[in-house]
């Protein structure tokens, strides 16, 4: 994923008491974690303020961090719980894996991009349109195994659930996406396929 | 082995499942010889394929988001009002926790043998099978705790736990001072 220290150094050269190095881990990440957090809370500004929560919450437990796991997991174990702590106190709805109800709401609520508007973008943006109009757990689970690296071992680990049941959420993040993609991006979707 | 799961009914989830596993490499290598012979021969595994593989690929283009230039310098200028905390397993002592493990398990057998040595095990009127219930009713009714939970040591528990309290109470207001008097 990157060149230069790996984590394991950086994070022992901040415990030795350089700080500074710890930019270097925030500048690897921020990207992931601001994006995993971007998948529960939907606006920019309070999810960059909980990114920071989250790089700040690290660094402060960054003792505990023992090498057991890769540094990524241990990090994406902190956005799981702070986003869903966050989403608590501001008590809003966290889109649960079967609560259709809730899904249709965000399918609505979303569904400013219709096949017209996106007609020209690219597959990239289209993918991720579909992405932010799928659930909280939908679009965390995607993220975490295709973008943020992570095995499926790990993203149990994460989300604190069996390997078997992150297989099951993660097949039905992509059927869902799947469905999104069709319904909302037909002419695309058609070209894609053709 | 390919025609026998080839005639065999299998739903569409089943296909999709087995060709997700298939995309993702985590098939075993049997399966994985099982279900490339399927995608060769069959035209719905095939065509599946091809479309799960797809998604799969769009999967992987998607792109990640990025907060503001300004991200990486917040988290240092907030990360320096901060130290290190000391790793949990140093300041949580093990003694501790054993001690506490050791307080209440002795507790709870020290009132369950003073519980049991009193009930009348040797009564002559053995229980019938509708009258078991009343029998253990019975016999619990004639445990007598009131030795331990009497008014002078409710009292000084009480007052422990006040004490206790207090010293808790003294600690927390002794932080606060501390932290007032850094920010200030």
């Amino acid at each position: 994923m990157s060149t230069g220290p790996s984590d394991i150094e950086i994070i022992s050269r901040v415990l030795k008491g350089e700080q500074s190095a710890y930019a270097e881990l925030v500048n690897r990440y921020q990207n992931y974690v601001f994006t995993l957090t971007l998948r529960f809370i939907k606006s920019r500004e309070d999810a960059e303020e909980v990114a920071q929560d989250i790089f700040v919450k690290a660094y402060r437990s960054l003792a505990d961090f023992r090498g057991a796991s890769k540094f990524s997991t241990w990090l994406y174990t902190i956005v799981n719980t702070t986003c869903i702590t966050f989403l608590r106190k501001k008590k809003l709805d966290i889109h649960s894996l079967d609560n259709e109800k809730i899904f249709e709401t965000v399918q609505n609520q979303d569904s400013g991009f219709n096949a017209n508007q996106v007609e020209q973008k690219s597959k990239v943006h289209m993918v991720n349109s579909a992405i932010n109009m799928l659930g909280a757990d939908d679009a965390e689970v995607l993220t975490l195994f295709y973008k943020a690296e992570q095995s499926l071992e790990e993203i149990s680990r994460i989300l604190g659930m069996e390997t078997n049941a992150v297989k099951v959420r993660l097949h039905r993040a992509r059927q869902r996406l799947k469905e999104k993609m069709e319904t909302s991006f037909t002419e695309e979707v058609r070209n894609i396929y053709s | 082995m390919s025609s026998d799961i080839k005639n065999s009914p299998l739903r569409d989830g089943d296909m999709e499942s087995r060709l997700w596993e298939y995309i993702d490499g985590l098939s075993a290598a049997g399966e994985r010889t099982v279900i490339e012979q399927l995608i060769q021969n069959d035209k719905a595994w095939k065509d599946k394929y091809h479309e799960l593989l797809e998604v799969h690929d769009l999967l992987q283009t998607s792109e990640l988001d990025a907060p503001s230039m300004r991200f990486t310098k917040n988290v240092m200028e907030e990360i320096s009002k901060y130290q290190i905390a000391p790793a949990a397993k140093t300041y949580i002592d093990k003694k501790v926790i054993w001690g506490i493990a050791i307080f209440f398990f002795t507790l709870i057998t020290t009132f369950l043998v003073y519980g049991f040595v009193q009930i009348d095990w040797s009564s002559s009127s053995t229980p019938g099978n509708n009258t078991v219930d009343k029998y253990i009713t019975q016999n619990l009714d004639k445990v007598d705790y009131s030795r331990f939970f009497n008014n002078t040591y409710m009292t000084v528990f009480m007052m422990l736990n006040v004490v206790l309290g207090l010293m808790l109470l003294d600690r927390y207001l002794a932080k606060k001072r501390k932290q007032f008097s850094k920010e200030a």
